[in-house]
């Protein structure tokens, strides 16, 4: 069964002459346990695909069905309670807050969960354990390096269990090495179960997915058959 | 992890805008609490000197013969044929229930004497009530400090050619001249002051006086219902209000408070602009954050929620640091603006309503940058998705 379901998806930006297409009669089915790569050069309207299956960007046609929710159907409290409960966004820059430590930042998807603040910290050293970063707990963002602050990213993403993980070209500003350091995380969490749809631009993160799409000019250009495999895997 | 625990990090770690929030609406409570207590402190002195300034109640004999005035008020019947009021009666009116008002009861016996020379008015007072009342009064010389001085009033003196030391043989007495008022303009000039006792055997009125003037203690206390209650403990005087002199003390000490209430409502108004703007700028920096904030689940009410914590905190911290930073200010000032050494009261009301208003002035101040926001589209707001 599709886990994710876009049917039709359309999306126009008024330009100041006339309307610019950023997505096109999208249609895309993606299986529950997937690691999805969305690809294309800057403009081929990726990141308005993730901003729309985020929950954060109303498309001006088609449907989005996350769950068999339909996330347009939800007033803009509910889409909020719905990215809150069902995805986990990993960030191009980290976009990490500042002002908090790395276990307050992975502990912020649970600030408004009412559940015990003792239950809270322990998710969030949980989930930094589990990305490599237990001894940094009390850090600042601007005391670690680009490659720890995305993992703790990727621990906030995670520490709510959420179903779905967003990541905008999460390895953009890391090292090679870094990159792929982060990259095998995200297999390895993919293996557990965990779906995951990327957007990247970078060519070597292509052996990580387990199917890639790629768009062009906001319409689905390519569509790689190891879909089918995932699915049958998940089957 | 609270929304509460993100407002204090924030605050916390971001000193210098937290300072600048404070210190913008520190200078708006301080100086409400500046002025408030110094107009309190003020107004109290200027209270005490005006009751001390002059009496508010006359109390006067019944009478419907001859009418002589004082002071160009009319006093009844002071006449040798008129009732006078017994001086033990004056106890009484201590014992009315705002008895605690009364700041003096000064009796006074008035009538006329022949000296060597020429026949004058005699007004015998009580001595340390009177000139404590009479503050206006300028002595050459010295009050009279016993029953063998008087005080000559400025033409009296011009007329029996007397100065201080001078003396003077009445009913073949000598009383020693200790001091000529300067001129006052008023029926005192023409006036012989002595004791109450020695006037009263002068004039043989031992046991009574010609009239009382009382003065009340206070700004806004019933004087009408102190003269009814004079009225009632003397039933056999007339007992009135100057209705002018307190309607002028209450005018001048509520004209200084409005005026002080003005000038505290504009400076809060420019700390509360100062929070207004800090706080508009606050939300533009902090686009990216509202936008993650958002992005990870966070309701439109949960950003309002945040952005007005923060705002209570630094209010809250404004209003305590505020009234301190006032009292001391007045704590300073005050010395320099009055004669009398005025002793400062701690006032926890106006702790209380300082930090109250300093609430009150951060969340208004702060609800429209909190609206801005919450309603941040947040794929504007992050710009990366």
């Amino acid at each position: 069964m599709a886990f994710i379901e876009i049917d039709e998806l359309r999306k126009t930006y008024r330009g100041e002459a006339d309307c610019v297409v950023a997505l096109n009669r999208l249609d895309l089915t993606v299986a529950e346990g997937t690691f999805l790569g969305v690809m294309g050069h800057s403009g081929s309207g990726k990141s308005t695909f993730l901003s729309i299956l985020g929950g954060l960007c109303h498309p001006t046609a088609g449907q989005v069905l996350v769950d068999g929710i339909d996330l347009y159907q939800l007033s803009g409290e509910k889409l909020a309670d719905f990215r809150r409960e069902y995805l986990g966004f990993v960030f191009q820059s980290f976009n990490l807050i500042p002002y908090l430590t790395a276990c307050e930042n992975v502990m912020l998807p649970l600030a408004v969960k009412k559940m015990p603040g003792a239950e809270k910290r322990r998710a969030a050293e949980q989930v930094l354990e589990k990305v490599g970063l237990a001894a940094r707990l009390q850090h600042l963002p601007n005391q670690l390096s680009g490659g720890e602050q995305e993992r703790v990213a990727i621990a906030r993403a995670l520490v709510n269990a959420p179903p779905l993980i967003l990541a905008d070209e999460p390895t953009g500003s890391l090292d090679t090495a870094t990159s792929q350091e982060i990259m095998e995380l995200f297999k390895t969490l993919n293996q557990e179960g965990q779906t995951i749809v990327m957007v990247t631009h970078n060519s070597e993160n292509r052996p990580y997915f387990d199917r890639t799409v790629t768009l062009r000019d906001g319409e689905l250009a390519e569509d790689s058959q190891t879909s089918f495999q995932v699915i049958a895997r998940a089957g | 992890m609270k929304l509460e625990t993100i407002a204090f990090n924030n605050l916390r770690r971001r000193k210098s805008r937290m300072a600048f929030l404070v210190i913008g609406l520190l200078i708006g409570v301080a100086t409400v609490v500046t002025l408030i207590s110094l107009s309190n402190a003020l107004t109290a002195d200027a209270q005490h000197k005006m009751e001390n300034y002059g009496a508010n109640i006359v109390i006067t004999p019944h009478s419907d013969s001859l009418s002589l005035t004082y002071g160009g008020m009319p006093l009844g019947g002071v006449a040798v044929d008129s009732t006078e009021i017994r001086q033990s009666d004056l106890e009484k009116i201590t014992t009315i229930p705002n008895h605690r008002n009364i700041a003096a009861i000064a009796p006074k016996v008035l009538g006329v004497i022949t000296t060597d020379s020429a026949r004058v008015l005699l007004m015998g007072v009580d001595i340390e009530k009177e000139f404590h009342l009479k503050r206006w009064w300028t002595i050459r010389g010295n009050p009279v400090l016993n029953d063998q001085q008087l005080v000559a009033g400025h033409e009296v003196a011009k007329k029996l050619g007397l100065v201080p030391g001078s003396t003077l043989t009445i009913q073949n007495s000598k009383f020693m001249v200790s001091g000529v008022l300067e001129k006052t303009g008023s029926q005192d000039d023409q006036l012989l002051i002595g004791s109450l006792p020695a006037a009263q055997r002068l004039l043989h009125k031992e046991g009574t006086v010609s009239l009382v003037e009382v003065a009340a203690l206070c700004s806004d206390c019933p004087v009408t219902d102190m003269v009814q209650q004079i009225a009632t403990v003397l039933p056999n005087v007339d007992v009135s209000a100057i209705q002018q002199v307190v309607k002028t003390r209450m005018h001048a000490l509520s004209q200084f408070r409005t005026f002080s209430l003005a000038i505290a409502a504009i400076v809060l108004l420019i700390g509360a602009l100062v929070v207004f703007v800090t706080m508009m700028g606050a939300v533009n920096e902090r686009t990216r954050e509202i936008g993650i904030f958002r992005a990870l689940g966070f309701r439109r009410a949960h950003i309002m929620r945040l952005i007005l914590l923060e705002s209570a905190v630094v209010s809250l911290l404004a209003g305590i640091l505020g009234y301190l930073t006032g009292m001391g200010i007045t704590r300073l000032i005050l010395p320099f603006m009055t004669e009398q050494q005025l002793h400062l009261q701690w006032n926890p009301l106006l702790g209380a309503a300082a930090v109250t208003l300093a609430l009150v002035v951060g969340c208004i101040a702060s609800f429209y940058p909190a609206l801005q926001a919450s309603r941040l589209d947040p794929t504007e707001a992050l710009r990366a998705l």
